[in-house]
């Protein structure tokens, strides 16, 4: 479904990600590892159109994608998450899932002033569809909620509830996991399967949690310094010594 | 009974130039309060409206290009459809610039159509002006021909208020403060920021666009001076800062009340001694100025703060 080959982004002297090449297949839910600083964010920015890479292709579903602008990726049906939620602090938890699906008729000013019997339909199911999505995640009762006074963990939550909001295919996932509760975290692995079964979403996700990586995916890629480092089972990643020393630091090893 | 019948006068003058100026903050509120523009050339927007419903519509001039006599309402819509298209030029190339750049990208570009119709005497009289603006209904007996120009302000006032708290709480508004808060997060929900931005930018630089021919229409005749900073620019984002920014309630009662401190500033600053005489145009800039941070202190996000809409209610039982 998604292929990247010989990605390039460089920073001026600094090469955050060098002929970075990999693929996920259309059902998967592959696991992107590395250490920090390794080009996975960096990655997924690029995928996501939000920085141009500075060589190299992105190919989705046969056509190469890179440097498109976000919109266009979204619309393709690549849609991401981030690491620090960007939630919209400002607006109800409800304005922030009812933002997202694409093409509304109330978004066109003119649709506004002489067609609002096409608008107000519209928002009706926007807003069911929003509900939906927070009854999933179970914090419907977060509904009325200014986003920015939720906690670090209902903030992811409404992360993923923002790709339950589009038409996509393949969805990204920035550390869905990081610094949330160890209960929250099996809701969220939960969450992310049920999301595959029922969506068919195909899912690329980074985590440094190897409890949940281990659970979710398959295959798991594994980056250092820019670059791919290996892919396979989450087995033949332990057991790779190269792994290791890319975790630990060369003397360790 | 004469004092009673000049003092009426005189507030129907306040409201009409109080109605020009909600327009024009109205169009503001749409850049800044909606969209997050830091427009810092109002006046070069305003005077394009001013001056295409003044060569429009006067009767043939030997000073200036003309002689079109075209129906009023057309020139209104005319008015906007230049100053948005000038618009659409300027944010093709300024609207990806950071706030800062962007004010000065504007100042210039305010200076260049002052320039423009400043030196083109061929065209526009350069800095004498076009005079004979036909005014509408000013065959009236007074006051009536006062009472229905300003009629015509206000329903303008209206419309443009009632189509922008639409807007505003419409998806597109819901879009442009998501905008505001948070840019990434918009962008990954697949929104094409720059084109609800030019939006924003057009529809803004439109109704400044016609508050600039009414303005044309009010005082009969327009001249480069009309683009002027202080008048034109500076005044009206007190106006909006006052007021309420992102509130278009704020931005039509803020455009009101200062027009009004503004206009009666002048009638103070006119009792001051002859020796003051000639520092009286600079007080009445310390009084605004005065007057923003007092208001400011008091009313730290203006006197009607941004509302977003009520939540809409359930269409299921609280689960």
């Amino acid at each position: 479904m998604l292929a990247v080959e010989n990605l390039c982004k460089h920073f001026g002297g600094l090469q955050a990600v060098h002929n970075c090449s990999f693929s996920v297949a259309e059902g998967t839910i592959t696991g992107l590892i590395g250490p920090n600083g390794a080009g996975k964010t960096t990655t997924f920015n690029m995928i996501a159109g939000e920085l141009p890479p500075t060589s190299g292709k992105i190919l989705f579903e046969g056509q190469d994608i890179a440097g498109l602008p976000t919109h266009e990726m979204f619309h393709r049906g690549i849609v991401r998450t981030f690491q620090i939620p960007h939630e919209l602090a400002q607006m109800t938890v409800l304005e922030n899932l009812m933002l997202v699906p694409p093409a509304q008729p109330g978004e066109r000013l003119w649709s506004n002033w002489f067609s609002r019997a096409s608008v107000r339909s519209r928002e009706k199911s926007v807003m069911e569809q929003a509900e939906d999505a927070l009854e999933f995640l179970s914090i419907y009762h977060l509904r009325d909620e200014l986003a920015g006074n939720l906690s670090g963990g209902q903030k992811k939550l409404l992360e993923l509830g923002r790709t339950m909001m589009t038409n996509a295919k393949l969805v990204l996932l920035d550390e869905p996991g990081a610094g949330v509760n160890p209960t929250l975290v099996l809701k969220i692995r939960d969450m992310i399967l049920r999301l595959k079964e029922e969506r068919g979403y195909t899912f690329c996700l980074i985590e440094h949690d190897m409890d949940m990586i281990g659970a979710l995916c398959d295959p798991v890629i594994v980056m250092a310094e820019g670059a791919v480092l290996m892919e396979g089972s989450m087995d033949e990643v332990r057991s790779d010594p190269r792994v290791l020393d890319a975790y630990l630091g060369g003397e360790a090893a | 009974m004469d004092a009673l019948y000049g003092y009426s006068l005189y507030f129907i003058s306040l409201l009409t130039m109080g109605g020009i100026y909600a327009v024009l903050c109205l169009g503001l509120n749409v850049q800044w309060g909606f969209a997050g523009l830091f427009n810092a050339g109002i006046g070069g927007f305003f005077a394009i409206g001013a001056y295409v419903t003044a060569l429009l519509t006067t009767a043939p001039s030997a000073r200036h290009i003309g002689g079109f006599e075209i129906n009023t309402l057309v020139a209104y819509g005319l008015s906007m459809l230049a100053a948005g298209l000038v618009a659409w030029g300027v944010g093709k190339v300024c609207l990806r610039l950071r706030s800062d750049y962007l004010a000065i990208a504007t100042i210039g570009a305010a200076e260049v159509v002052r320039l423009i119709f400043k030196n083109e005497t061929d065209y526009t009289n350069g800095p004498r002006g076009v005079s004979a603006i036909p005014k509408p209904f000013e065959t009236l007996p007074e006051p009536w021909n006062h009472i229905a120009f300003l009629v015509i302000v206000l329903i303008a006032v209206a419309i443009a208020f009632w189509a922008l708290q639409i807007a505003q709480r419409a998806p597109w508004g819901r879009v442009m403060t998501a905008i505001r808060e948070n840019e990434p997060a918009v962008r990954a929900a697949g929104k094409d920021v720059e084109q609800f931005r030019m939006e924003g930018f057009v529809l803004g630089a439109m109704l400044m666009g016609l508050a600039g021919a009414f303005m044309a229409q009010y005082l009969k005749f327009v001249d480069p001076n009309l683009s002027d900073p202080l008048t034109a620019t500076f005044l009206v984002w007190v106006m909006l800062v006052v007021g309420g920014s992102a509130n278009n309630k704020g931005a039509v009662i803020g455009a009101v009340l200062i027009w009004t401190l503004w206009s009666a500033s002048e009638i103070v600053t006119g009792r001051l001694p002859d020796e003051w005489a000639v520092r009286t145009a600079y007080a009445r800039i310390f009084l605004i100025g005065l007057m923003l941070q007092v208001f400011l202190q008091k009313y730290p996000l203006g006197i009607f703060p941004e509302q977003r809409p009520r939540p809409p209610r359930s269409s299921r039982e609280s689960a």
